[in-house]
């Protein structure tokens, strides 16, 4: 018996494999390249340390948070839930298309078909890599000042988001249950409703729920460019130096964010644990 | 107790099929030397041809990679084959556009190993969507959308496999056994006029194996539906079919009526 656990190799292998001439270049390049980034970043421990009595200083004066305009707040508050709500609503219908024709696999080899998923994976870069900030400033521009702006904001981020991780999650369910339908003779259409969708919905459901959680803090953002909510708020009582207001708006905005945050894990691992039985 | 799955594997058959059992002179498919090959080096099949006449239950046993998977699904195309031609009820499938292959498919109850169900979905739902070959729509999705006569006809075809009682149960939460009941009721839904069953128990256990055999064999017997299966048990390859193929390296190496073979012959294509 014990010669089973006896270790009768000449030599144990290496723990880890030396990295050849060309890799140890590289990994040095990129350790002097994260360096040289935070250099570029102005990273500086002395500010940070100077930048204490300062921060202590703001502290105290936001201390205690000023409760006089606390039913406007709560209004500029909820009307920040709502665009998040209704632009993550929108944009999840609308990724749900838009994943379908980008994800690989699930439309049948073709020129036109291979065509339409590089459109549609490049429409979902675009609108996943240009920021919500810069969309709220282009809607701004497009339809004026107010939630609106916002609402359309985050349904483009949200579209960007849920779009690559819909996608993503269809390409990777078990074909199995496609085939089956397939083989009895179903379309496409019916394929993809009736195996896919199922089996990628808790995935979707997840993606979702990241995704208002995401809008939640970005809608408190694209109020500072006049796309509604609390944002504006915020910007304002920073502006008037109003530090105690200031306070208050930031620990409503903390108390929603992690309610929502709460709120999307409880839900979270309901659905995944349906998933497992 | 459980037969052995091989009774044994002696000298390799000859690479020309035996003799040719009488047929039943209908056939609902024939193929006729079909190709497919994975990559450069992987010739999976090499040109094989064999029929299945209307009503007959035929077994196609081979080793791993021997090509039987692969055979059942070009014949449905499925998976494209490079060479070769389908005809299934009569009608050329080789070249056949997407509308008239999905009309054709819509025919063959294809059962699938691993059952292949939709998992989050209830039985009720898995099994209409048998349906969706013959019309297809947001009727044919779920069992909360059906209309109520495909519900019933759905509900009868459960009741058909013993599981009117599990309707509603989740897909994902039934026993390897039940799961394939699902999937024999599902493609029962298609009224079929044949059923392909590839390696259908090899999941299950051996008492659920059988009932699932038996269940095939009231089929073809009460309802006329013919009948081709592959499988590793040679025991109940015999037992079950009119006459058995065995295809080894990607040819056909034996075609011959099951009443005139002992397992032991079939044992000699494995290995």
């Amino acid at each position: 018996m014990a010669d089973l656990l006896t270790f009768k190799h000449s030599r144990l292998p290496d723990r880890f494999e030396r990295p050849g001439a060309l890799h140890f270049v590289v990994y040095v390049a990129l350790i002097a390249f994260v360096v040289w980034s935070f250099q570029g970043a102005g990273w500086s421990f002395s500010a940070l340390v100077s930048g204490g009595p300062a921060l202590a200083d703001f502290l105290s004066r936001a201390w205690p948070p000023s409760l006089e305009r606390l039913p406007q707040l709560s209004k500029a508050l909820l009307e920040t839930f709502q665009m998040a709500l209704a632009g993550t609503l929108i944009g999840i219908v609308l990724s749900l298309p838009l994943a379908v024709l980008a994800a690989k696999g699930l439309t049948r080899p073709s020129l036109l078909s291979r065509a339409v998923y590089t459109s549609a994976r490049l429409l979902i870069a675009l609108f996943r890599t240009v920021p919500d900030l810069v969309w709220a400033l282009v809607f701004v521009i497009s339809v004026g000042l107010g939630p609106f702006a916002g609402t359309l904001a985050i349904a483009v981020d949200t579209v960007g988001f849920c779009g690559r991780f819909f996608a993503e999650a269809m390409e990777d369910v078990e074909k199995g249950p496609g085939e089956a339908l397939t083989a009895a003779g179903a379309g496409r259409f019916d394929t993809i409703f009736c195996a896919v969708v199922p089996a990628a919905m808790p995935s979707f459901i997840t993606t979702s729920l990241f995704a208002l959680e995401k809008a939640t803090r970005s809608s408190v953002v694209l109020g500072l460019v006049g796309a509604g909510g609390i944002g504006i708020e915020l910007k304002v009582a920073m502006d008037f130096f109003d530090y105690q207001l200031a306070m208050t708006i930031i620990l409503m905005i903390f108390v929603l964010v992690l309610c929502v945050e709460r709120l999307g894990n409880l839900t979270r691992s309901r659905i995944l644990e349906g998933a497992s039985q | 107790m459980a037969q052995p799955l091989l009774q044994s594997a002696g000298a390799v058959a000859p690479a020309v099929p035996a003799s040719k059992p009488e047929t039943n002179p209908i056939c609902d498919l024939k193929v006729e030397g079909l190709c497919k090959s994975f990559g450069k080096d992987r010739n999976v099949l090499r040109g094989i041809s064999f029929s299945v006449g209307r009503e007959e239950a035929v077994a196609l046993i081979g080793s791993n990679g021997a090509g039987k998977s692969t055979a059942l699904r070009c014949a449905l195309r499925l998976i494209e084959p490079e060479a070769g031609s389908v005809l299934l009820f009569g009608e050329d499938i080789s070249a056949a556009r997407q509308r008239q292959l999905r009309r054709v498919r819509a025919e063959v109850g294809f059962v699938f190993q691993k059952h292949n169900l939709v998992p989050r979905v209830s039985a009720l739902t898995n099994v209409i969507h048998g349906n969706l070959g013959r019309a297809g729509g947001i009727r044919g999705w779920s069992q909360l959308l059906a209309a109520t006569a495909l519900r019933d006809r759905a509900m009868a075809c459960l009741e058909r496999v013993g599981l009117a009682d599990q309707a509603l149960k989740r897909a994902d939460q039934l026993s390897g056994g039940q799961s394939q009941r699902v999937a024999i009721a599902r493609a029962l839904m298609q009224q079929p006029k044949m059923i392909v069953a590839d390696e259908p128990v090899a999941s299950l256990d051996p008492v659920a194996g059988q009932e699932v055999m038996d269940l095939f064999r009231q089929l073809t017997r009460e309802e006329g539906i013919t009948l081709l299966f592959t499988s590793h048990n040679v025991q109940q390859a015999l037992a079950y079919s009119d006459r058995v193929l065995a295809i080894r390296q990607g040819e056909v190496v034996l075609d011959d009526s099951s009443s005139g073979l002992s397992a032991a012959d079939l044992g000699k294509h494995y290995g």
